[in-house]
């Protein structure tokens, strides 16, 4: 085989097939805490099944297991193709595959077992820690020795968009997951108090900046010009639009410790530079839709397109949504309800989960020789069903957070509280059935794409796409 | 000089640079070559490997 006139589609498949899979799992599990909310006799008394450990399973599991395969199939897949070239390394690219694989299942292991370091989205003890770390240095040896045996003059931005994500995430995760070990499955942070609050949140919210945003916006600035048959709106607003995350950015994570003992200082800088977050974000929601101007017909027909397009939609929601609950008079309403689930959740569920399946279903068939899904009204039924569990998921949770907010400061005239906590969360409960629904629906679109996915593949065989030849580069 | 100035002169160097970079993408001479550049994503080999004819 001549390997150097192909692509690597192999790692690409992989990644494309488990981000499916993983994606039933993680929500999967996202449905069984919430029904746990509603009937918590469901962990069954048994410790591993818990609320606490499967929490931060679901959410490792949807993030890192789903979203990070994502990544993985997709800045495979463009890199190459815009670089016209094949993967730097063959070898290195299939041990971030598995070894991705292995700590996914070390997860999934170990956080039913209660082995936690307690640091939202870096929950993950420090032996995995390290693996996670060994990955990442292998994916960025991959990409970017992809792109430097490019074989066009230009990077285009969806790459710029991973570049950032994979040197982000390296920097954040090797700076957060700082403990001193114990025991093999026991470590401490290595930071102290406020300033371990404060590196963890500059974790946290550029892990959302990052992993679910860079990354995911690269995966925009390829499938949607694709998808339409079109260049983006504007490149120039692209590169604009990439620095000016770039800089924006790592100073937003203050806004998750609002009226603690951080310094006044930082919480106010953390609501500036969230504010100011409101213009990229912005930005790159219209270069991405307008990139259909002249063509909305194709919204109607194409399925693949809705997804990608509605997914920039809540993209833009839930990007005006964070600068406001960062603002600190808001947040002091917002903050601890499940306004916050629920904006997440627009996040989640309704942007990167979206722009991800598109991606994928965009993807899936040109691994296999083939242009389109076994059946394009199933994509369109995932569509209509995951969009309708995202309403219901995000209006419940608005409902349920806003009321709560009001009732835990709601205070007589003697300054007494007028409810007790208790009465908050019996308010709560009819949300948390409707929030079930919709997660339910959520899934059940999962489980479409799934039965699709294998569908397409039985009917086919793998199939490796040849390098364009230099003389075909030059465009005219 | 404290090191608080030297934190305000980063944050100018970081806005200048920025100001630099839109004033780079917007520049009127650039304009083809952006132009061109989005158009990447099209050049491949691999015709039925994607949705259709190029414009």
């Amino acid at each position: 085989m001549a390997a150097e006139s192909t692509y690597n589609y192999k790692v690409v498949r992989q990644f494309a097939v488990m981000t499916v899979v993983w994606g039933v799992v993680g929500m999967l599990v996202g449905v069984i805490i919430a029904a746990q909310l509603l009937w918590p006799a469901l962990n069954l008394d048994i410790p591993w099944l818990s609320y606490g450990r499967l929490r931060p399973l679901h959410t490792n599991a949807v993030i890192f297991a789903f979203g990070g395969c994502a990544l993985f199939a997709s800045s495979y897949y463009i890199v190459q193709r815009t670089a016209h070239a094949r993967l730097f390394s063959d070898g290195l690219a299939a041990f971030t595959f598995w070894g991705w694989q292995v700590v996914i299942v070390l997860a999934a292991v170990t956080l039913p077992l209660g082995l936690t370091s307690g640091k939202e989205y870096a929950e993950l003890e420090w032996p995995i820690d390290i693996l996670i770390a060994l990955v990442w240095v292998a994916y960025a040896v991959v990409f970017f020795g992809t792109l430097a045996k490019r074989k066009v003059e230009h990077i285009y931005v969806a790459n710029w968009f991973f570049g950032a994500f994979i040197l982000t995430v390296a920097v954040l995760h090797i700076v957060n997951s700082a403990a001193v070990p114990v025991t093999f499955w026991k470590s401490y942070s290595a930071y102290a108090g406020a300033q371990d609050a404060m590196v963890q949140w500059w974790y946290g919210h550029n892990a959302v900046g990052f992993f679910l945003t860079a990354g995911f916006l690269g995966m925009m600035y390829y499938f949607i010009p694709k998808q339409a048959n079109r260049p983006v709106y504007s490149y120039r607003l692209s590169v604009v639009h990439f620095w000016a995350l770039i800089f924006t950015y790592m100073w937003a994570g203050p806004h998750h410790l609002h009226y603690t003992a951080l310094p006044e200082w930082a919480q106010s800088l953390g609501m500036v530079f969230s504010l100011i977050l409101l213009a990229p974000s912005w930005g790159g929601m219209i270069n991405g839709i307008m990139t259909l101007s002249g063509a909305w017909h194709k919204l109607r027909t194409d399925p693949i397109l809705k997804f990608l397009i509605v997914s920039l939609s809540f993209y833009g929601m839930s990007t005006f949504e964070g600068p406001m609950m960062s603002i600190k008079t808001v947040n002091a309403l917002s903050h601890y309800t499940d306004w916050t689930i629920g904006h997440v959740h627009s996040g989640a569920l309704g942007w990167v989960g979206l722009v991800s399946m598109g991606s994928m279903y965009y993807l899936i068939p040109r691994l296999f020789g083939r242009t389109e899904m076994y059946s394009t009204n199933l994509v369109n039924v995932h569509f209509w069903v995951s969009t309708i569990g995202i309403v219901l998921y995000i209006a419940a949770m608005w409902i349920a957070g806003v009321m709560q907010g009001l009732m835990w400061r709601a205070v007589g005239e003697d300054g007494t509280l007028t409810y007790s906590f208790v009465e908050s969360v019996k308010a709560t409960y009819p949300f948390y059935a409707i929030r079930l629904l919709g997660g339910a629906l959520y899934l059940s679109g999962m489980l479409i794409m799934f039965y699709n996915m294998v569908k397409t593949i039985a009917g086919s065989k793998a199939v490796d796409a040849t390098i364009p030849a230099p003389a075909s580069a030059v465009h005219a | 000089m404290d090191i608080n100035d030297l934190r305000s002169l980063m944050t100018l160097a970081a806005f200048a640079a920025f100001v630099g970079i839109v004033w780079w993408a917007y520049a009127p001479s650039r304009r083809a070559r952006f132009e061109r550049d989005a158009l990447l994503p099209f050049e491949e080999a691999d015709a039925p490997n994607h949705g259709g004819a190029r414009k």
